[in-house]
């Protein structure tokens, strides 16, 4: 079961190692879902007719300055009126053409909309919630024994479509994954619907696009979209308890975070924690990155971040937690083991 | 009326004596009390500018630091919590402290000289406009210096900037901030409006009024109207922080997207307070410097009074991915299209009136093409965003970013600088440098485009806007560093504006009244004008006064030169109505509007500042209109 993290942490090293291999990963221009490909597709056509109409905008300057002009009079004021009477039809005919193109260009955003909006077969609902500053995600299922919860990294069945209802816990944030789909707010009180699928197994970064405060910066995702079987099985394994420790170390560890001040945020299932307010962390060694993506999900990371959150993501709700190295080595071997 | 004996008329008095009579009439004394008293829209409209231009400079200031801190990535020059107010102080500054005052107080200045007047209508009010603004500005970066600078963006979304999730007294700064300069904004709207509408010089019928002034109307009727409702929604704010009343709060029945609905029923018509005028500018430089009339004067009006109208209509493209229902945002992707169909008749008519004009390549028609350049760039991707599908992809990011500092400084900053090239040698009779204007007009050019262009490809790599810091593996590290090099040579050119200005104040060659031989009324007028502006009042027999009576303007005769005077002319024709006197100089509105910023400051802390407020606002304001004895209208 260790599988669905190796995957993870590889694709995630092979970004950072070769930066241009990656840096597409959050980009509109590289869609990688029908849906983001329609809306490349239309923002490529808008943007050559605004160049046609930049490029003969300049070209008439051009013209202006260079022209020979023929009526040099000295003397200000009027046009001739035969000057006047040709320019008065080339400008009308200009603004005729304006709102022709207009016209077409507004057609083509509302056709654009019905297609990327109409209603669909949906196999998946994953309800997420913006939080200051990660993202909580709930696979919901009408059979809670088949719904569980998770945080900061989406994993999606390739070529399904999966209903994402959007919601905030606290301030105004919007999820974005623009390989994917365009964004959508997520506002407190309200329920905003996305229909996410992509069509190519890969990994995509996602980030919240509205400011939401201190961390807006340090707000991301990822979204692993799998074949159907590599997703099923990663779905099956989040059902599961987490895994108890052996080691003694661990133990230690899972009696510091259950007894301590951990569990008053943190859940992980099969625990006595249920903590609601922080990430939910019963498969968390499986993640790639902590705190939403700020750092790799390593154990130094791990035993920097317990150290001291603030110095990591200043502002984050996170608390330091005091204790002796030992305790926290104890804490991060315990989590580690998390799979 | 019956005339008393004593009384002095100007057609007693040869032009020399009339015009020092005058000028010590309406002369503001070079002394303190003389600057604290005076009501002369020159006065006051010069000083406007310069406080605009000292808050362009801190807005810049923290531009820079921005710049700095994004230049490469992970880079900790800034934290977030200082970066958060940087950007929400760079927002505010440069939309209620510098663009929407400068481009109001320019037309303060220039509105009286263009349509033949000796002040604005509602002096005082100006002065108490001045005041206001001057302290709202002075707390809110006063604020930013004890570390309580705002932080939730110049927008303060709800809950962000509510009582919950806006920590301190940060949010009332920005909240309390929006009163006072909405207060002298919509304090000049009125004065612009009754200026244009009842003091124009006889015979400036509507179809004579200069574009700059006619723009500088439409822009005060779209303030008077969109004001009010950033106005309330501030108010709201502060209420729900200070009183606990509940309008945003959605858990108790409010609404965290009412606060959006009104802020950009207010935020979006706010582009063209600031877009709009600065088109007048370009008409008025265009025939200057291409020696014939505007070409389609009555379609550019009529796009202008367009613009207005549908900008009022538009609002909801700033939320096009919150959740509204699909149709009803495709009416709004239609109407924020159709507000294209003005700007592109402006621009047709600005080509044709050059297309055949004597061109004469000085700095200030350098601006106006490098504004087309500029302005059409910004307008069209303003078409894309404007389309919901796009705006998916392109909301929130570098790409909106990159689209409004095109409109904002491709089309209102490039026209202001242009301007003040142009009409420098008016308010100070010295003309600017040209040769440093040449280098002024290049470096922003390109600066301004090597900062701005490669955010266009930073939002669509996936750049969120406001964020303070960004990881190297996303790859924006490059084009950033680009764009921070870019700022820096923009604001280069701006310490080449400084150093020209400087230079020719002290040895500037001197104008005359008319350096450009341009056709409109200011330039009638000595350079620097006059206190009174014109000692007699011009007679308007055309669009372009002084190309029609290049040798000397008709004037009428008949107004006492023993008194501050005005002629009071009709809506539609301006034909001569009354003469009404024109308020003397008095301390009364800095009183006031000190008196009113101390009651405002002190209600961030408590409720009842309104109430004990109100009486020294009382007596301030009974001392203002206190009866002072003014001689009676005569018509």
């Amino acid at each position: 079961m260790t599988a669905g993290r190796i995957r993870s942490v590889v694709q995630l090293a092979t970004c950072s190692s070769a930066l241009q291999a990656c840096s597409g990963w959050q980009s509109a221009l590289d869609p990688h879902s029908q849906t983001a490909a329609h809306l490349a597709g239309l923002f490529w056509f808008f943007t050559a007719i605004c160049a046609i109409v930049w490029v003969l905008v300049v070209a008439a300057l051009i013209m202006v300055l260079r022209r020979r002009r023929e009526s040099e009079s000295v003397l200000p004021g009027d046009d001739f009126p035969h000057q006047q009477r040709r320019k008065a039809i080339i400008v009308g005919s200009l603004t005729a053409i304006t709102a022709i193109i207009l016209t077409v260009l507004t057609y083509m955003s509302f056709y654009a909309t019905r297609e990327i909006t109409w209603p669909r077969k949906h196999v998946l609902t994953v309800k997420v919630t913006g939080q200051q500053w990660w993202w909580q995600l709930d696979y919901q299922n009408q059979d809670p024994s088949q719904s569980f919860g998770t945080a900061n990294e989406l994993h999606i069945p390739v070529g399904q479509p999966v209903t994402v209802d959007l919601e905030a816990a606290d301030v105004i944030h919007s999820f974005w994954v623009p390989n994917l789909i365009g964004k959508q707010d997520m506002i407190p009180g309200r329920k905003n619907v996305l229909t996410l699928r992509a069509d190519k197994p890969g990994l995509y970064r996602g980030q919240c696009a509205e400011f939401c405060g201190l961390q807006h910066a340090h707000m991301s995702m990822f979204v692993f979209a799998e074949p159907p079987a590599a997703f099923e099985a990663w779905r099956r394994h989040q059902l599961e308890p987490a895994a108890t420790p052996g080691a003694p170390q661990r133990i230690t560890g899972m009696n510091i975070f259950v007894h301590g001040a951990c569990a008053t945020c943190h859940a992980v299932g099969g625990t006595d924690a249920d903590g609601q307010t922080g990430p939910n962390l019963t498969h968390f060694a499986q993640r790639a990155t902590i705190a939403a993506g700020t750092l790799r999900n390593t154990p130094a990371n791990l035993s920097r971040w317990l150290a001291d959150p603030q110095a990591v993501k200043p502002g984050t709700n996170m608390p330091q937690v005091p204790m002796s190295p030992a305790d926290r080595q104890a804490l991060v071997a315990y989590l580690e083991g998390l799979k | 009326m019956t005339k008393c004996a004593s009384e002095i008329r100007d057609t007693a008095l040869d032009d020399g004596a009339l015009s020092a009579r005058l000028a010590h009439i309406w002369g503001t004394p070079k002394t303190f009390w003389g600057f604290m008293t005076t009501v002369d829209h020159k006065e006051i409209g010069r000083r406007y500018i310069v406080t605009a231009l000292f808050f362009l400079l801190l807005g810049g200031l923290a531009a820079v630091v921005m710049r700095l801190q994004l230049g490469s990535p992970d880079n900790k020059l800034v934290g977030p919590d200082l970066y958060n107010q940087l950007f929400t102080m760079h927002g505010s500054t440069m939309m209620f402290l510098f663009a929407v005052p400068i481009m109001e107080t320019i037309a303060v200045y220039l509105v009286p000289l263009m349509i033949g007047t000796r002040n604005v209508a509602f002096p005082r009010l100006n002065a108490f406009s001045y005041w206001v603004y001057l302290f709202g500005g002075l707390m809110l970066w006063a604020a930013f210096f004890v570390n309580t600078g705002p932080d939730a963006g110049w927008f303060s979304y709800v809950p962000l900037a509510g009582p919950q999730y806006g920590i301190g007294k940060r949010s009332d700064f920005w909240a309390q901030m929006i009163t006072y300069t909405e207060l002298s904004g919509l304090a000049v709207a009125v004065e612009i409006i009754v200026t244009v509408f009842k003091m124009r010089a006889p015979g400036m019928t509507l179809d004579r009024i200069p574009l700059f002034v006619w723009a500088a109307l439409v822009t005060a009727f779209m303030i008077l109207f969109a004001m009010p409702a950033v106005m309330v929604s501030s108010t709201m704010l502060i209420l729900d922080r200070l009183v606990g009343t509940h309008f945003f709060n959605w858990a108790e029945g409010g609404d965290s997207l009412l606060w959006q609905h009104l802020f950009w029923f207010f935020g979006h018509p706010e582009v063209y307070f600031i877009f709009i005028p600065a088109t007048g500018i370009v008409s008025a430089i265009i025939p200057a410097f291409t020696r014939r009339r505007m070409f389609g004067y009555v379609a550019l009006v009529l796009s202008l009074i367009g613009t207005g109208f549908l900008a009022f209509g538009l609002w909801v493209h700033h939320m096009f991915v919150t959740g509204l229902p699909r149709l009803g945002e495709s009416f709004f992707t239609a109407s924020s299209m159709a507000v294209a169909i003005p700007s592109g008749i402006q621009i047709f008519c600005w080509i044709a009136t050059l297309w055949d004009g004597k061109l004469r390549l000085r700095t200030p028609l350098l601006f106006v093409f490098g504004f087309i350049v500029n302005f059409v760039i910004g307008g069209l991707s303003g078409v894309m965003v404007a389309s919901v599908p796009i705006d998916t992809q392109v909301h929130d990011t570098y790409f909106v970013v990159a689209h409004f500092h095109y409109v904002l400084i491709g089309g209102a900053v490039f026209p202001l600088l242009g301007g003040i090239y142009y009409w420098f040698p008016k308010f100070y009779g010295r003309m600017l440098n040209e040769r440093l204007g040449r280098w002024n007009f290049w470096l922003a050019m390109i600066g301004f485009n090597l900062a701005f262009f490669p955010m266009h490809i930073l939002g669509l790599m996936g750049m969120p806007r406001r964020v303070y810091t960004y990881p190297a593996e996303m790859g924006w590290g490059g084009l950033n560093l680009l764009s921070t090099v870019g700022a820096s040579i923009f604001v280069l050119s701006f310490l080449v504006l400084v150093l020209n200005i400087i230079r020719s104040l002290r040895s500037g060659e001197i104008a005359g009244d008319n350096p450009w031989d341009a056709g409109t009324l200011e330039w009638a007028a000595t350079s620097p004008p006059e206190p009174q502006n014109f000692s007699r009042i011009p007679v308007v027999t055309d669009r372009e006064p002084l190309w029609q009576n290049p040798e000397t303007l008709p004037v009428i005769g008949g107004m006492h030169a023993d008194r501050r005077e005005i002629l009071v002319s009709t809506l539609v024709e301006a034909t001569p109505e009354v003469l009404e006197s024109s308020p003397q100089a008095t301390i009364w509105p800095f009183i006031a509007a000190m008196v009113t910023s101390v009651t405002l400051l002190a209600s961030i802390f408590t409720p009842w500042a309104i109430v004990w407020g109100a009486l020294p606002v009382g007596i301030a304001l009974t001392g203002w209109f206190w009866p002072g004895g003014e001689k009676e209208d005569e018509s």
